[in-house]
């Protein structure tokens, strides 16, 4: 056996990877690494500088602060729950019983990408019903359309890593009705890809500009950009305290994610892929 | 209703008794099902004894998973009907059908610990917490699992994991048991031990089961009896022993086992081959894919135990290779004609066979099963 695989390396078993691969890597990863951090760092302490630590404490004092912030938290808040309850229970049906149909849900999911934001906007203000217009819940609306693309495909990976038809057969032929299995044994499985959902929603409707400038509601990001006409510094601070704090909650996100899953095999967690682990070789 | 009442009673001591049945039967009156413009089932009518291990065996594609997937009541028969103790269960949801099923992949909850995944069944039918995590415990101890019933499904091997599946299933008390492939994601030597750990645990339990395959050693080794598949029908069922000794069929003939096909000319009630002349098998079943028809010209069917040989000079065959099988060599054979055949001797007397060999191979005069003749594969 050790003779045989000895030779053929390259065609050998899905085990692990050859050791020799690896050795190379280190050097460039710490390239890349720098290169990247150099990219993103350089703005962000130039930013700093420019707005000065002073700035930070009047942010909050200044006027429209809290408004718009609100807004933009219950517009989050808002998004997210229809989000997941229109992406949810239409991903795990699709899964379940028109596998068929998910390469033609995964394309028309992604339309919100391809189609510009602008085009989206005057087009529903167009048609909008007046009361509609008048609430800032319609951007609620739009934005659940603009989190398509990201919560699908994560809840898409998370229901791909589980083997769906199996575990619901499983829990149906184990007395389970539906309610219960999709409770006890669909979501509990699901929750990481779910959370990864709920985060590229939530950071998608803190950082919306376009849609909200247009419809003229003035959300967390058009504050920041009006805010900037009187006040630079202040502004910048804003939107490096915006920064700090989505960062802060996507570093959450992937630390529960990743322990939770440790816990129960679920392998390592990204925003876009719940990989399950490979079950381990007989032995 | 009743056996509920009685669980309930017993999940109140916490005792969980072993209800003994007096075990389930089970019956499948002309299924049919298609999907598409494939025709799945094509009026399958099967009975299962109470207790008895039914295996269905069949190329992929003869129907025999729908068969068993309508069984659990994932999929509905388009006719026909699914009798369990004498019941129509064919629009009773598979949550209470109380059926117990191990699939081919991985069906374990990830979420959920070896112990958690064979009490859940428990849990469903509302065993209080004490007495589901006793009876879980019992049940993985029945497999050989007990000390990992803490583990999650990923820390187990696959073996392991089919083991706490079979765990899970059992754990219910299943009217039936449905048995998808179980083994067949499994190595060569876990799917040996399992397989024989499946086959006891059945027999002590005596719960009925419906086992589908497509290995026919799997097949023949389990099973009490064993229905061969094809196009949706059933060809032949029968104890292990006879489908091999006495295959109705040549497709039974020659899926289950070794199987010569050596040209021969019907004449009446016999058939002239390898010089000789034997007599014909009715075999009372008979193929629709295949009619013998009004052609004389035949294959005559034989094991590669049925054919005998001797060393003769200018004899009617030549070995072209032996394999050592243990107390037996096959040896292959190829014959006048550029037939190709293979021939079992002990391996004592397969020593004087080398290749090259000039043989003389004839067939003793008991009666054989014919088929159409088919083009002689180069």
């Amino acid at each position: 056996m050790a003779a045989i695989t000895g030779t053929t390396e390259a065609t050998g078993t899905r085990g692990p990877r050859p050791s020799r691969k690896r050795v190379s890597l280190p050097v460039w990863r710490w390239v890349i690494l720098l290169v990247a951090a150099v990219y993103f760092l350089i703005p962000l302490f130039a930013a700093l500088r420019f707005a000065g630590i002073g700035a930070f404490r009047s942010v909050i004092s200044e006027p429209g602060f809290t408004s718009s912030l609100g807004l933009s938290v219950r517009l989050a808040v808002v998004t997210t729950v229809i989000t997941i309850a229109l992406m949810l229970p239409t991903a795990v049906y699709v899964h379940l019983r028109l596998p068929r149909l998910r390469r033609l849900l995964e394309g028309i999911t992604i339309l919100p990408i391809v189609i510009p934001p602008v085009v989206l906007i005057v087009g529903v203000l167009q048609i909008a019903p007046g009361f509609l217009k008048s609430t800032p819940y319609l951007l609620a609306l739009e934005y659940v359309i603009l989190a398509m693309p990201f919560a699908y495909r994560a809840i898409d990976a998370g229901l791909r890593a589980l083997d769906l038809k199996t575990v619901v057969e499983a829990s149906n032929s184990l007395g389970a009705g539906w309610t219960t299995t999709l409770f006890r044994v669909v979501l509990p499985n699901l929750n990481t890809a779910l959370l990864s959902a709920i985060v590229l929603t939530v950071a998608l409707v803190l950082g919306e500009f376009t849609m909200a400038s247009l419809a003229l509601f003035e959300t967390f990001p058009v504050w920041i950009v009006v805010n900037d006409q009187t006040s630079g510094q202040v502004s910048v601070a804003a939107s490096l305290l915006a920064l700090f704090v989505t960062w802060l909650f996507l570093l959450a996100i992937t630390v529960i994610g990743t322990r939770r899953a440790r816990r129960t095999g679920g392998g390592e967690v990204t925003l876009f892929t719940v990989a399950r682990q490979q079950t381990r070789g007989e032995s | 209703m009743t056996t509920n009442t009685a669980r309930n009673a017993a999940a109140a001591d916490g005792t969980w008794q072993t209800a003994r049945r007096g075990g389930t039967s089970v019956l499948l009156q002309d299924l049919s099902r298609t999907f598409g413009a494939t025709r799945a089932l094509d009026g399958l009518s099967l009975e299962i004894a109470p207790g008895e291990l039914v295996a269905l065996l069949g190329p992929s594609g003869c129907g025999k998973t729908t068969a068993l997937r309508i069984v659990a009541g994932f999929e509905s028969a388009d006719a026909g009907s699914v009798i369990v103790d004498g019941k129509d269960i064919s629009s009773v949801p598979p949550a209470r059908r109380d059926m117990g099923m191990v699939f081919q992949s991985y069906s374990l909850f990830p979420n959920m610990s070896a112990l958690d995944n064979v009490a859940f069944g428990l849990r469903m039918r509302k065993l209080g917490a004490a007495a589901r995590r006793k009876r879980a415990t019992e049940q993985l101890d029945l497999v050989g699992l007990a000390e990992q019933a803490k583990q999650y499904p990923h820390q187990l091997s696959g073996g392991q994991q089919q083991r706490v599946a079979l765990a899970r299933a059992l754990a219910i008390e299943p009217r039936v048991l449905l048995l998808d492939e179980p083994l067949s994601a499994l190595d060569a030597k876990v799917r040996l031990q399992l397989r024989e750990q499946i086959r006891t645990l059945q027999q002590r339990l005596g719960t009925t089961t419906m086992f589908v395959t497509h290995d026919q050693e799997e097949a023949l080794s389990m099973a009490d009896r064993v229905g061969v598949m094809r196009q949706g029908r059933l060809e032949q069922i029968a104890a292990p022993d006879k489908l091999y000794d006495d295959p109705v069929t040549a497709f039974v003939a020659e899926f289950v086992g070794v199987m010569n096909r050596i040209p021969g000319e019907r004449q009446g009630g016999t058939v002239a081959v390898l010089g000789g002349n034997v007599p014909v098998r009715d075999p009372g079943g008979q193929s629709p894919a295949e009619p013998l028809g009004d052609d004389n010209a035949v294959d005559v069917l034989v094991r590669p135990e049925g054919l005998t040989m001797q060393v003769a000079e200018n004899g009617n065959g030549i070995v072209t290779t032996r394999t050592f099988l243990g107390s037996v060599t096959r040896v292959g054979v190829r014959l006048d004609g550029d037939v190709a055949v293979q021939i079992d001797k002990p391996s004592s007397e397969a020593a004087a066979l080398g290749p090259g060999t000039s043989v003389s191979v004839s067939l003793p005069a008991q009666p054989v099963l014919i088929a159409p003749r088919r083009n002689p594969v180069t």
